[in-house]
C-alpha cells in the first residue's frame, strides 16, 4: 500500500508552518504503517490538542481529535471496547508530558497495546511558543524570556521507569531510521512509545537563534547519535521486552471468571 | 410482593445499568459513589464487560467516551470533586454527541466538603458545569426503586438523543436500602446505525431530524470526530453559519423534545393551595407531610421532579396558572432549585426550606414551614 493513499487528500494543505518537522514525522509513520497491510477500517488514530494533534484529521482511518492531554485515555477506551482495532496515539511534548503526563505513565504501567508517537519540538507551537516539560534548561520561550529555569524530563527514561515495554527515540534528521523505529513500535504487543525529535523553526528555532529549518536539521545531525556518542541525544531502541498485555490479561480474567475459577 | 430484594441505592444503579446494556465502566474511587465501582468490578467480568479503575476522573470519563465511540454502552460514577474534574470531557461528549451516563452521588461541598453526608449543591453544576452552551439531560431519583428505573431511562435517553446524561442523587438515596423490584418494563433503546453506505456517509448530517447516526469506530465507516466546531463531515470549520447551525442543533435536539424527556410525579394538585416541590431525598419527607396534611383536610400537593434538566418551566407555570398555589421548596443547598423555580413562576410565593449541614430535611421542619404558609 502506498502511504499517500492513507491521507485525506482533500484536507491538504495541512496547517503546519513551512519547515516544520511534523510532516516528516507523519510521513515516516505512514510509511511504517503501510508495510503492515492493515485494513484502514481497523485502524484508529487518536490525538490530543496542539500542532501535532492536528495530524489525525489528515488520515483516512477512524480518527479522533480529543481534549488537551487526554488522547491516551480516549484511546484506552477504544482499545478495550474493540481490541481488534490497531490504536495509535499522535501527540506532542506538551500534550503528552505536561497536561497528559499522568495518563502517559499509567498507560505505560498497564502495558496496554497502544503505540504512542510523541512529536517533540520542545515547545508549545499552537499557542505560539511557550516552554514545555521537554524544553531544555535555559532555552528561550515566550514564557521564558530570561531562559527556561525548569529542568526537562528525559522522556525515554520516564516511559521506561513507568513500565513501557517498548521505548525508542528517533529524529526527523534521520527519517528512514525513524520509520524503522515506528515500525518496530507498531509491531510491539504492549505499550510502545516513540519519541521523535522534530524541529519547530517558527517558535523554538527563531527564539533560540537556531537558523533555518535546514540549520535545525543539521543541529540534530550533530547533536544526536545512534551510537551513544558522549554529549549527544541518544537515538534508537532503549526498551524492548515481552510482558503480558493489559487487554489480553483482562480477556483471560473474564474467561477465568466465566469458568467459575475466580478465588481459587 | 415477590421478586423484591433489599438493595442499596448504588447497587440498584449497577443493576439498572447492566439491565440497560452497559458493558463498560471506568472510574476512580470517591465517597459516596464507590460501591458502584466495586460492584461493577465484580459483575462486569461475569457478563464479558470491561471494568477499569483509572488514574483519575479525567481519565475515567475520557475512557468511557472512547468506549462509547467504539460502540459500547458505558458509564462512570463519581461525586462532587470528581464531577468537577470531568466537566471538560463532559462538554466534549456533548459537542461530539457521544452517548454515556455519568452518575454523580452528591455530597457536601464546596471542595472536599463533607464526603459522607448528603447535599444537593450540584444542581447547577450538573447543568452548567462545563463551558459553552451545551446540551445535557439530568435525572434525579429519590428512592432505590427510582435509581434502578431512572438508570435504565438515563441510558435510553443517552442513546436516543446522542447526549451525555447525568444521574444525580444524594448520598442518602445512594446509601439507602429498600425493597426493590429489579425488573423493568422499559424497552432498552440502542443508538441508530447509519442507513447509507460508507462512501455516502456524513456523520453529523441529520436530514430532517436533529440527531446524528454515529457509526461505532471499526464498523467500516471511517470519519473524523473532533471537539472543535465542525460541519456535517465532522471536520473543523470556522464558517460562522456552520458554527451557529451546529450549536443551535445541539441544543434544539433536547429543547424540542422536552415533552419526552421531562419526567415528574404529581400528587393532589387539582385544588392545592400549597405545593411542595422537591427532588431527591427531600421528596421523602415532603411526601409524608403532604399525606398527613391531606388527611387533616388541608389542600396540599406535591410535585416530585425526576428530570431536573431540561428544567420543567412550562409545567410549573401551568400548575401555578391553574392553582395560584404557594410553593414550599425543601432542598439540601442554599436554594439552587428555588432560584430556578422563581424563573418559572415569578408571581408565586415561594417558601424556601434549606439545610446545608449534611443532615436530612425532616418532616417536622416541613410541618413547621407548612404552618407558616397555611
Amino acid at each position: 500500500m502506498n502511504y499517500k493513499q492513507m491521507l485525506r487528500q482533500n484536507k491538504m494543505p495541512h496547517i503546519w508552518c513551512p519547515g516544520c518537522g511534523h510532516g516528516m514525522v507523519l510521513a515516516a509513520f505512514l510509511r511504517a504503517l503501510a508495510q503492515k497491510e492493515l485494513d484502514p477500517n481497523n485502524v484508529a488514530v487518536i490525538s490530543g490538542i496542539g500542532c501535532s494533534s492536528r495530524a489525525s484529521g489528515y488520515l483516512d482511518f477512524n480518527t479522533l481529535h480529543t481534549t488537551h492531554g487526554r488522547a491516551i485515555p480516549f484511546a484506552t477506551g477504544i482499545k478495550m471496547a474493540k481490541p481488534n482495532l490497531k490504536v495509535i496515539v499522535l501527540t506532542g511534548d506538551g500534550d503528552s508530558t505536561a497536561i497528559g503526563g499522568n495518563h502517559l505513565i499509567h498507560a505505560a504501567r498497564r502495558n496496554i497495546d497502544l503505540t504512542v508517537i510523541v512529536f517533540n519540538n520542545n515547545i508549545y507551537g499552537m499557542t505560539s511558543g511557550q516552554y514545555s516539560p521537554l524544553t531544555p534548561h535555559m532555552k528561550l520561550a515566550t514564557t521564558a524570556p530570561y531562559g527556561n529555569f525548569d529542568y526537562p524530563f528525559d522522556l525515554v527514561n520516564l516511559a521506561k521507569g513507568a513500565g513501557a515495554t517498548f521505548v525508542a527515540r528517533g529524529a526527523t534528521s534521520q527519517p528512514r531510521h525513524l520509520e524503522k523505529l515506528i515500525s518496530q513500535g507498531l509491531d510491539h504487543n504492549g505499550f510502545s512509545l516513540v519519541e521523535v525529535v522534530t524541529q519547530c523553526p517558527t517558535y523554538f528555532g527563531r527564539k533560540n537563534k537556531m537558523g533555518s529549518p535546514v540549520d535545525m536539521l543539521q543541529w540534530q545531525r550533530e547533536n544526536t547519535s545512534t551510537s551513544g556518542k558522549e554529549g549527544t541525544i541518544p537515538l534508537g531502541v532503549f526498551v524492548q521486552e515481552e510482558r503480558p498485555e493489559y487487554g489480553a490479561n483482562y480477556l483471560q480474567l473474564v474467561k477465568t471468571v466465566a469458568e467459575g475459577k475466580s478465588g481459587e | 410482593m415477590g421478586n423484591k430484594r433489599l438493595v442499596q441505592g448504588n447497587e440498584a444503579c449497577v443493576e439498572g445499568a447492566l439491565k440497560a446494556g452497559a458493558r463498560f465502566f471506568a472510574g476512580y474511587p470517591i465517597t459516596p459513589s464507590t460501591e458502584i465501582a466495586e460492584l461493577m468490578a465484580e459483575k462486569l467480568p461475569l457478563v464479558g464487560g470491561v471494568f477499569m479503575q483509572m488514574e483519575d476522573e479525567i481519565a475515567s470519563i475520557a475512557t468511557i467516551i472512547g468506549a462509547s465511540i467504539a460502540g459500547a454502552k458505558a458509564l462512570t460514577a463519581t461525586s462532587g470533586p470528581g464531577f468537577s474534574l470531568m466537566q471538560e470531557n463532559l462538554g466534549f461528549a456533548a459537542m461530539t454527541e457521544v452517548p454515556l451516563v455519568v452518575v454523580n452521588v452528591t455530597r457536601g461541598g464546596p471542595s472536599t466538603g463533607t464526603p459522607t453526608k448528603a447535599s444537593q449543591g450540584d444542581f447547577m453544576q450538573a447543568r452548567w458545569g462545563c463551558h459553552g452552551d451545551h446540551p445535557v439531560i439530568v435525572l434525579a431519583p429519590s428512592s432505590v426503586q427510582e435509581v434502578y428505573d431512572l438508570t435504565i431511562t438515563a441510558f435510553n435517553m443517552a442513546e436516543k438523543y446522542m447526549v451525555p446524561v447525568v444521574l444525580l442523587y444524594d448520598e442518602v438515596v445512594g446509601h439507602l436500602r429498600e425493597g426493590v423490584k429489579l425488573a423493568s418494563s422499559q424497552a432498552v433503546i440502542d443508538r441508530e446505525m447509519p442507513t447509507v453506505s460508507p462512501s455516502e456517509y456524513l456523520p453529523y448530517a441529520t436530514g430532517d431530524g436533529l440527531i446524528p447516526k454515529l457509526a461505532p469506530f471499526g464498523s467500516g465507516y471511517r470519519y473524523h470526530m473532533s471537539g472543535l466546531s465542525h460541519d456535517e463531515t465532522g471536520f473543523p470549520t470556522s464558517n460562522p453559519a456552520t458554527i451557529e447551525k451546529l450549536l443551535i442543533r445541539l441544543n434544539d435536539k433536547i429543547e424540542k423534545n422536552r415533552k419526552d424527556i421531562i419526567k415528574y410525579k404529581a400528587y393532589d394538585l387539582d385544588d392545592a393551595q400549597v405545593i411542595f416541590l422537591a427532588y431527591g431525598s427531600p421528596v421523602r419527607s415532603a411526601l409524608q407531610v403532604q399525606k398527613e396534611a391531606r388527611a387533616r383536610g388541608e389542600k396540599v400537593g406535591l410535585i416530585q421532579l425526576k428530570t431536573l434538566w431540561p428544567f420543567p418551566h412550562e409545567l410549573l407555570a401551568d400548575v401555578f396558572a391553574a392553582t395560584k398555589a404557594d410553593f414550599i421548596i425543601p432542598e439540601l443547598s442554599l436554594g439552587q432549585l428555588a432560584d430556578e423555580v422563581s424563573k418559572s413562576v415569578p408571581q408565586a410565593k415561594i417558601t424556601r426550606v434549606n439545610r446545608n449541614d449534611g443532615a436530612l430535611i425532616t418532616p417536622a421542619q416541613l410541618e413547621q414551614a407548612l404552618k407558616g404558609v397555611l
